[in-house]
C-alpha cells in the first residue's frame, strides 16, 4: 500500500465522521449539553487550553511516576524470583490476584492509606499496581526465553550464575521487557485516570478531575475536550514507546525487520 | 586417547532406552562420523562426550579442562545482540581471559573461518553459511582437543554445506582437534571422517565400523574417486541392514 495513502486514510475517515457529527447536531437541533458539535468541542478546548494542558501534565507526570515505580518493582522482583523455581511458584498466585483485582476496588483503601491530603500518592500507587503486571510477566518470560542451545553452551564453558544472568538471561529478556514497558505505559495512564475518579478529590488536579468538574456543571463540550486531550496524550505516549522499542530492538539485533 | 564412552546406556523417563550399550574411543586428531536414522541416540552420544548429560549406566572419559571440548550445534546458536567478535570471544571471556586478549584471539579465529571483515556484524547481518562459520570460529577459539559437530549442515543449502565441509577440514588441518561428527547423510559422513560408525535405530548401538582411506583434508574432486564411492556404498548397505534388523 502507498505510504501517503496509509497516512491519509485515517485523516479522511476522521474528517468525514466529524462532518457527519457536526451536520447531525445542527440538523436535529440536539441540545449542546447532551451532545455538543465538534466545533463547540474545539472552542472549549481552545478556551480551556491552559487548564487542560496543566491537568494533562499532572495526569501524565503521575502516570510516568507510576511507570517508574512499577518498572523498578517488577524488574527487581522478577529478577529475584527467576533465580528460584519454588519462589516463582510462590509469587505467581499473588501476582495474578493483584492483576485480576480491579483498581477501582482497592482505590478507596489506597486513598485512606495515602491520607486525604495526598491523593496524588494514592493515584501513583494505584497506577503502579496496574502497570506492574505486564512488566513483571514480560521480565519473567524474558528471563526464561534464552535459546536452550545457548544455555548448553554456557554449561559447556562452565559459566557462573552471574555470568549466565548478565551475559545471557538479561540480554535475552530485552525484547520482552520493552514490550512489557510499552503495554504498561498505556495502562499507567488508564490507571492514573481511573484512580483519580475513584479518589474523588480535586487535590491531584488531573484530567479526570476536569472531566468530573465539567460533568457536574453540565459543560459537556469541556468534557469532550478533556477526553480529547486524554486520548491524544495516550496515543502520543504509545507512539513514543513504540518508536523507542523499534529503535532499541533494531540496535539489539543489528537489523530492522 | 582424548575421550571415550565405555558401555554407556542412557534412559529417558517416559521414552525408555535412547542409547546403548555403546562404546566409542577417540584418538588425538581422529575424525569420526556417527551416522544413523533420527532417534538413534547419536546426538545423545555427543552430549555425553560434551559432558552436558550423564549416562544412566556406563562410564564417560573426557578431558576435564575448560574449553578443551567444543560443540557446534545444528543452528549457529549465536547471541543475536552481540557482534560476531563478541560471540566468538565468549568462551574465552567466560573463562576469565582479559577482554582485549579475548577479542584479539576472536578476530584471529574469525579470520581463520574466512570472516575477517565481519567481526563487527551482528548475527542477523550474516548469511546462514557465515553464521555457521562464526559458530565454528567460536568452537575453535579455545583451541579444543575435541570438536563435536551435531549435524552442523542441517540448515544449509547444498553449495553452502559443501563449502563449510571444506572449511571444517581446513580448520582441522590448522588445529588438529579430534572431531566427532553426527549426521544422517552418508556422503557427508564419508567426506568428513576417517572412521565411520553406523548406529542402529534407537536405542542406538554400533552396527558397523568402516575406516575411510584417502587424503584428509579431502582434495578437490575427491567425491568422484572410487575410494569415496566404495566407502559410501558400503556404509549405505550397512545402514540399510541396520534399519532392516530393527524393522
Amino acid at each position: 500500500m502507498n505510504r501517503a495513502l496509509a497516512i491519509l486514510a485515517p485523516i479522511v475517515l476522521i474528517a468525514v465522521l466529524l462532518a457527519v457529527w457536526e451536520g447531525a447536531c445542527d440538523g436535529l437541533h440536539v441540545p449542546v449539553y447532551i451532545l455538543p458539535p465538534p466545533s463547540a468541542v474545539a472552542r472549549a478546548a481552545v478556551d480551556n487550553a491552559p487548564v487542560l494542558l496543566q491537568s494533562a501534565w499532572n495526569t501524565l507526570s503521575m502516570a510516568l511516576a507510576a511507570l517508574v515505580v512499577a518498572s523498578l518493582a517488577a524488574c527487581s522482583i522478577a529478577l529475584v524470583v527467576s533465580l528460584n523455581a519454588l519462589l516463582e511458584e510462590a509469587v505467581r498466585p499473588i501476582a495474578v490476584a493483584l492483576q485480576v483485582t480491579p483498581v477501582v476496588a482497592i482505590a478507596p483503601l489506597a486513598v485512606i492509606w495515602a491520607g486525604l491530603d495526598h491523593p496524588e500518592r494514592a493515584i501513583v500507587g494505584l497506577a503502579a499496581i496496574v502497570a506492574f503486571f505486564p512488566i513483571f510477566s514480560g521480565a519473567l518470560t524474558g528471563l526464561r526465553a534464552a535459546d536452550p542451545d545457548l544455555e548448553r553452551l554456557f554449561d559447556l564453558y562452565g559459566a557462573t550464575r552471574a555470568q549466565r544472568l548478565w551475559r545471557l538471561r538479561l540480554p535475552s529478556a530485552a525484547p520482552f521487557l520493552l514490550e512489557g514497558h510499552k503495554v504498561a505505559a498505556g495502562l499507567a495512564i488508564v490507571g492514573a485516570v481511573v484512580a483519580e475518579f475513584v479518589a474523588g478529590s480535586g487535590g491531584a488536579q488531573g484530567l479526570a478531575w476536569r472531566i468530573l468538574e465539567a460533568a457536574n456543571r453540565l459543560q459537556t463540550a469541556k468534557m469532550f475536550a478533556a477526553v480529547l486531550v486524554l486520548a491524544l496524550m495516550g496515543a502520543g505516549l504509545h507512539a513514543l514507546m513504540q518508536a523507542a522499542e523499534r529503535e532499541i530492538l533494531a540496535r539489539w539485533r543489528g537489523r530492522r525487520r | 586417547m582424548i575421550a571415550a564412552l565405555h558401555s554407556v546406556e542412557v534412559d529417558y523417563p517416559g521414552r525408555g532406552r535412547a542409547l546403548g550399550p555403546f562404546d566409542l574411543a577417540l584418538g588425538a586428531g581422529e575424525t569420526v562420523a556417527l551416522i544413523g536414522p533420527s532417534g538413534c541416540g547419536k546426538s545423545t552420544a555427543l552430549r555425553l562426550l560434551a559432558g552436558l548429560e550423564a549416562p544412566t549406566r556406563g562410564r564417560v572419559q573426557r578431558t576435564p579442562g575448560r574449553g578443551e571440548t567444543s560443540v557446534v550445534f545444528q543452528g549457529p546458536t549465536l547471541m543475536p545482540w552481540a557482534t560476531a567478535e563478541a560471540n566468538v570471544a565468549l568462551p574465552l571471556e567466560l573463562a576469565g581471559t582479559p577482554k582485549a586478549e579475548a577479542r584479539a584471539r576472536a578476530r584471529q579465529a574469525l579470520a581463520l573461518a574466512r570472516l575477517a571483515g565481519a567481526d563487527q556484524a551482528k548475527p542477523a547481518q550474516l548469511s546462514g553459511g557465515m553464521a555457521m562459520r562464526a559458530s565454528l570460529a567460536r568452537a575453535l577459539v579455545t583451541r579444543p582437543k575435541l570438536l563435536l559437530l551435531d549435524e552442523p549442515f542441517a540448515a544449509l543449502d547444498e553449495i553452502t554445506r559443501r563449502a563449510l565441509a571444506d572449511d571444517i577440514q581446513a580448520l582441522w588441518a590448522e588445529l588438529k582437534p579430534a572431531i566427532v561428527f553426527v549426521t544422517h547423510n552418508v556422503e557427508e559422513a564419508v567426506y568428513m571422517a576417517g572412521r565411520l560408525v553406523v548406529m542402529t535405530p534407537g536405542p542406538g548401538r554400533t552396527a558397523s565400523e568402516t575406516a575411510v582411506g584417502g587424503p584428509f583434508p579431502r582434495p578437490p574432486g575427491w567425491r568422484t574417486t572410487p575410494e569415496f564411492r566404495e566407502a559410501a556404498e558400503k556404509v549405505s548397505a550397512d545402514l540399510a541392514a541396520a534399519m532392516g534388523q530393527a524393522a
